[in-house]
C-alpha cells in the first residue's frame, strides 16, 4: 500500500478531522450538511475545516462521505 | 486518518467510480459500519451484486464478493446459502435490477424467507445507462426515457417484500445516515430474508433531469421527502404521494429455509434410502 | 474375486443422469420444471436430501443456473437440467460461469425447436446453441450419451471435466435419450474416477483467484474456506478484479480459451465402428448414432464399406479425428436431428478431403437405420 496518501490534516486539543484528498471528489455533502458550519470549500471545492473549535465531533461529515475521505478523531 | 472502514475495503480499488455525491458510496459505508458492529468474521461474509452502478459495491470490499448478472444476485446468493448456511450472504441491488429484471428472484427469495439480507439502493433510475426511468421511478418524475413525463406507477418495495412473506422489511435514507446503519444492522442480525431500501441519490442522471442540480439539492429533497412512520399517518392522500415514510415496518419471526431444509434432509435420511 | 458391489438397474437416462451425477459428487441441483428434463429435477429432490446434498426448485430457468453457480462457489459440486427453452434462457448465466469459470453441468435433454416447439419429441437442434449460445468469444465443452448406460458415464465425465477445467460442461441428451429406459451396470462408488478442482496450496495473503497454474487452470478457493476474493462477470485481472488493460484482457480471453482447445486430447471421446476399411463413414451422435450403428451393420451385410465415427464428445469439435478420417475415405453423410448442424463442423474439418452430405430430419421422429441405408445407397449411384 502506498503510503503517501496525500492526506491533510487539521487539529485542535480535542478533534482531528483528516482529509484524503485523492479520494475526495469534492461533491459538498460534509460542507453543507455539517450542523456546526466547520469546513468550508477550498478552491478544488473540497472541505477544509474553517472552525475546527466549533466542531461537536457528531462524525456526520464522515458518516455522510461516500468516499471515506474525511474522518474525525477525538470524540469519546 | 484509520477507521473501521480501512479494515474492510481493497484499498487498491479506491477511489471508487462513482460519481460525486453518489449515494452507493455512503450506503457502503453504512453496510461496512453495521458489519463492525456485528463483529462478523469476514471470511465467512459473502456479498453479491447485480449489475449497476450499486453492483459496483462488491468490488470495494474485502469479504467473498462476487458482481453477477443483471437481477439474478438473489438466486446466485441462494446457491451459496445452500451450500453453505453458515455463511452470513448480504445482496446489494440497485433499483431497475432488484425491482425491473430482478423482480421476480425478489418475490421468490422473499417468499422462500431465505436467510439472506437484501439492500437496495434506491435511487429512482437506472443511473449507469443514463438515467432511464425504473419501476422505482416516481410518477411523474422525468427519465431519458420518460422525456414527457413518468406515466408508470411506482412499486412500493416495502409493501411488495412484506406480501411476499420476508421478515424484516424497513426503509432508510442516505440523509439520515446513522438510522440507516441500525436498520442495516437489525436486518443482517435476522434469521430469515430481510430486506431494507434506500433512498438514495443519483444527481448526474436523475437529479438534472428531475430540477436538482446539485448533490446538496438532491440530499436536501430527500431529507425534506422523508417522513417517519408516525409522521406519515397523519398526512393526507395527497400529501404522501411525494413522500417517502422511513423506518421499521416488518420485524417477525419465521423459520428460514436452510432450517426448514435440514429438516427435510433429517426427514430423507431417517426414511433411508429408498433406491 | 469381484468385491466391487454392481447393481444393474433398468433406468430411464434422465435416472441414469441422477445415479451419475450423485456419484461423480454432484450434491447440489437447482431447477425448474421442463419436458423432458423433468425427471432428473425429481430423482435429485428424492435423493439428494439422503446423502446430504441439497435440492431447490427455483423461480425460473435463469434462477435455477444462477443458484447452480453461487452452490458451487460456496464448495457443492451443482449440476442444472432443462429442455430447448430453457436452456435458451439459462445462455445469460452460463456464460457467467464462463467467465468466471465455476465448474458446474448444465443438462439439455433436447426436443424441437424453436420456441416451445415439440416438447416431447426428440431432437438434436441445440448443437450450435451449445457452442455459441451465450454471446462472447468462450470455449465449450458438450457431451452427447447416445445409450442410457453413456448417460450415466458422460454425466461422471460432464461433472469431472467441470472440476478440472473451472468451466461450466454441456450434457446434450435428447427427448429419446432421457427417456427410454435400458439395463444399466451402476459402478460400485470406489471404482468411479472423480475428479475434484484443485484448491489453492498457498496462503490467502498469496492467492491470485484467477492467476492459472501451468495447465492455464487457477486453482479455486470455495467462499468460506478463508479466501477473501472478487468475482465478476466483469473481464478481470488475475486478482479478479475488473480490467481495462488491453493486454489484460487479450490474454485472459486467449486463456480461458486456451484451456479448453489445448486440452482436446483429454476432453475428445468418441469411439470408432468398422471404420478400419471404411470407404464411406457415418459421423453421428445421440439417438441417431444408434440407428447409424445398426446402419452400418445392415450395410457390412450388403457388403458395403461403411463406418460410422460416434461423438460422445461434440465441442470442442474432434476437427484432427474427422480431418484423417476425411482422408481416409471418400464420402462421410452426417445424420442428424437438425437442419444439418454438425455437418457444418464435419466440412470445416474434412477440409475438402472427401465429399461431406448431410441427412436431416426435422419431423419430430427419429431417423431410423434403414432411411441412412437408402441414403447411403442414394448416394452410391450419383
Amino acid at each position: 500500500m502506498k503510503e503517501n496518501k496525500l492526506i491533510e490534516i487539521y487539529q485542535n486539543d480535542s478533534v482531528k478531522i483528516s482529509v484524503r484528498k485523492e479520494w475526495c471528489k469534492a461533491c459538498g455533502i460534509c460542507i453543507e450538511f455539517c450542523p456546526k458550519d466547520v469546513l468550508a470549500a477550498d478552491e478544488q471545492g473540497k472541505p477544509i475545516p474553517i472552525n475546527i473549535n466549533e466542531c461537536i465531533k457528531c462524525s456526520l461529515c464522515e458518516l455522510r462521505c461516500p468516499d471515506f475521505a474525511i474522518t474525525v478523531e477525538g470524540g469519546e | 486518518m484509520k477507521t473501521v472502514i480501512n479494515n474492510y475495503i481493497r484499498e487498491e480499488m479506491f477511489p471508487n467510480i462513482w460519481c460525486p455525491g453518489c449515494g452507493n458510496g455512503i450506503v457502503l459505508g453504512a453496510i461496512i459500519r453495521a458489519i463492525d458492529d456485528l463483529k462478523w468474521d469476514k471470511n465467512k461474509i459473502a456479498m453479491i451484486s447485480g449489475i449497476g452502478c450499486s453492483s459496483r459495491i462488491t468490488g470495494y470490499v474485502d469479504f467473498c464478493t462476487m458482481n453477477t448478472t443483471h437481477g439474478r444476485a438473489l438466486p446466485f446468493a441462494t446457491g451459496i446459502k445452500m451450500a453453505n448456511p453458515n455463511m452470513k450472504v448480504v445482496v446489494v441491488m440497485g433499483d431497475g435490477d432488484c425491482s425491473a429484471i430482478g423482480g421476480n428472484h425478489f418475490i421468490h427469495a422473499a417468499r422462500r424467507n431465505i436467510d439472506l439480507t437484501a439492500i437496495i439502493i434506491n435511487n429512482m433510475i437506472y443511473g449507469m445507462t443514463g438515467g432511464q426511468y425504473s419501476p422505482l421511478t416516481p410518477t411523474k418524475k422525468f427519465g431519458t426515457t420518460a422525456p414527457y413525463g413518468n406515466i408508470d406507477q411506482s412499486f412500493d418495495l416495502v409493501k411488495l417484500a412484506k406480501a411476499a412473506g420476508a421478515s424484516y422489511v424497513a426503509r432508510g435514507t442516505v440523509y439520515h445516515v446513522r438510522q440507516l446503519t441500525s436498520l442495516i444492522k437489525k436486518a443482517l442480525n435476522k434469521k430469515g430474508f430481510s430486506v431494507v431500501e434506500i433512498i438514495s441519490d443519483c444527481p448526474i442522471s436523475y437529479g438534472k433531469m428531475n430540477k436538482m442540480r446539485t448533490v446538496v439539492d438532491m440530499l436536501k429533497w430527500i431529507k425534506d421527502m422523508s417522513v417517519s412512520k408516525k409522521a406519515w399517518e397523519d398526512l393526507s392522500p395527497e400529501e404522501k404521494k411525494e413522500k417517502f415514510v422511513i423506518g421499521e415496518f416488518l420485524d417477525i419471526d419465521r423459520p428460514d429455509y436452510t432450517e426448514l431444509y435440514s429438516k427435510v434432509m433429517e426427514e430423507a435420511q431417517k426414511m433411508g434410502v429408498s433406491r | 474375486m469381484n468385491k466391487l458391489k454392481r447393481n444393474v438397474e433398468l433406468l430411464q437416462g434422465n435416472e441414469a443422469c441422477v445415479k451419475g451425477a450423485i456419484l461423480s459428487g454432484v450434491r447440489f441441483f437447482a431447477g425448474y420444471p421442463i419436458t423432458p428434463s423433468s425427471e432428473i429435477a425429481e430423482g435429485m429432490a428424492r435423493l439428494l436430501p439422503q446423502i446430504g446434498g441439497k435440492f431447490v426448485q427455483m423461480e425460473d430457468e435463469i434462477a435455477s443456473i444462477a443458484a447452480v453457480i453461487g452452490a458451487s462457489i460456496a464448495g457443492f459440486k451443482s449440476l442444472t437440467a432443462t429442455s430447448g427453452p430453457g436452456f435458451s434462457l439459462k445462455q445469460e448465466n452460463l456464460g457467467f460461469a464462463i467467465i468466471s469459470e465455476i465448474p458446474c453441468v448444465i443438462v439439455n435433454a433436447q426436443r424441437g425447436g424453436p420456441s416451445t416447439g415439440l416438447p416431447t419429441k426428440p431432437s438434436q437442434g441445440d448443437m450450435m446453441q451449445a457452442r455459441w449460445g451465450t454471446h462472447g468469444d468462450h470455449s465449450i465443452i458438450a457431451l452427447a450419451p447416445s445409450t442410457v448406460n453413456e448417460v450415466l458415464t458422460l454425466t461422471i465425465k460432464a461433472v469431472n471435466f467441470s472440476e478440472k477445467y473451472r468451466t461450466p460442461v454441456i450434457l446434450l441428451l435428447d427427448e429419446v435419450i432421457a427417456h427410454m429406459r435400458e439395463k444399466v451396470e451402476i459402478p460400485a462408488p470406489e471404482e468411479v474416477e472423480v475428479i475434484n478442482r484443485k484448491k489453492p496450496t498457498v496462503p490467502p495473503e498469496e492467492y491470485f483467484p484467477f492467476k492459472p497454474d501451468q495447465n492455464g487452470i487457477p486453482p479455486m478457493a470455495n467462499f468460506g474456506e478463508g479466501y477473501r476474493y472478487h468475482i465478476t462477470g466483469l473481464i478481470h485481472n488475475q486478482k479478479g478484479l475488473p480490467t481495462s488493460n488491453p493486454q489484460e484482457i487479450d490474454s485472459f480471453i486467449r486463456r480461458i480459451n486456451n484451456k479448453i482447445q489445448e486440452n482436446v486430447k483429454d476432453i475428445i471421446i468418441y469411439e470408432k465402428y468398422f471404420l478400419d476399411d471404411a470407404k464411406i463413414a457415418l459421423i453421428a451422435c445421440g439417438s441417431v448414432a444408434r440407428a447409424a450403428e445398426r446402419t452400418v451393420k445392415l450395410a457390412r451385410e450388403e457388403g458395403l464399406k461403411v463406418g460410422l465415427l460416434k461423438l460422445l464428445t461434440i465441442w470442442p469439435f474432434p476437427s484432427e479425428e474427422v480431418n484423417r478420417l476425411a482422408q481416409q475415405v471418400d464420402l462421410i453423410i452426417v445424420p442428424e436431428m437438425n437442419l444439418g448442424q454438425m455437418v457444418l463442423e464435419v466440412e470445416r474439418a474434412s477440409r475438402g478431403n472427401c465429399e461431406v452430405v448431410s441427412y436431416s430430419r426435422v419431423d419430430g421422429e427419429l431417423i431410423n437405420p434403414i432411411e441412412i441405408l437408402g441414403k447411403i445407397q442414394e448416394e452410391i449411384k450419383k
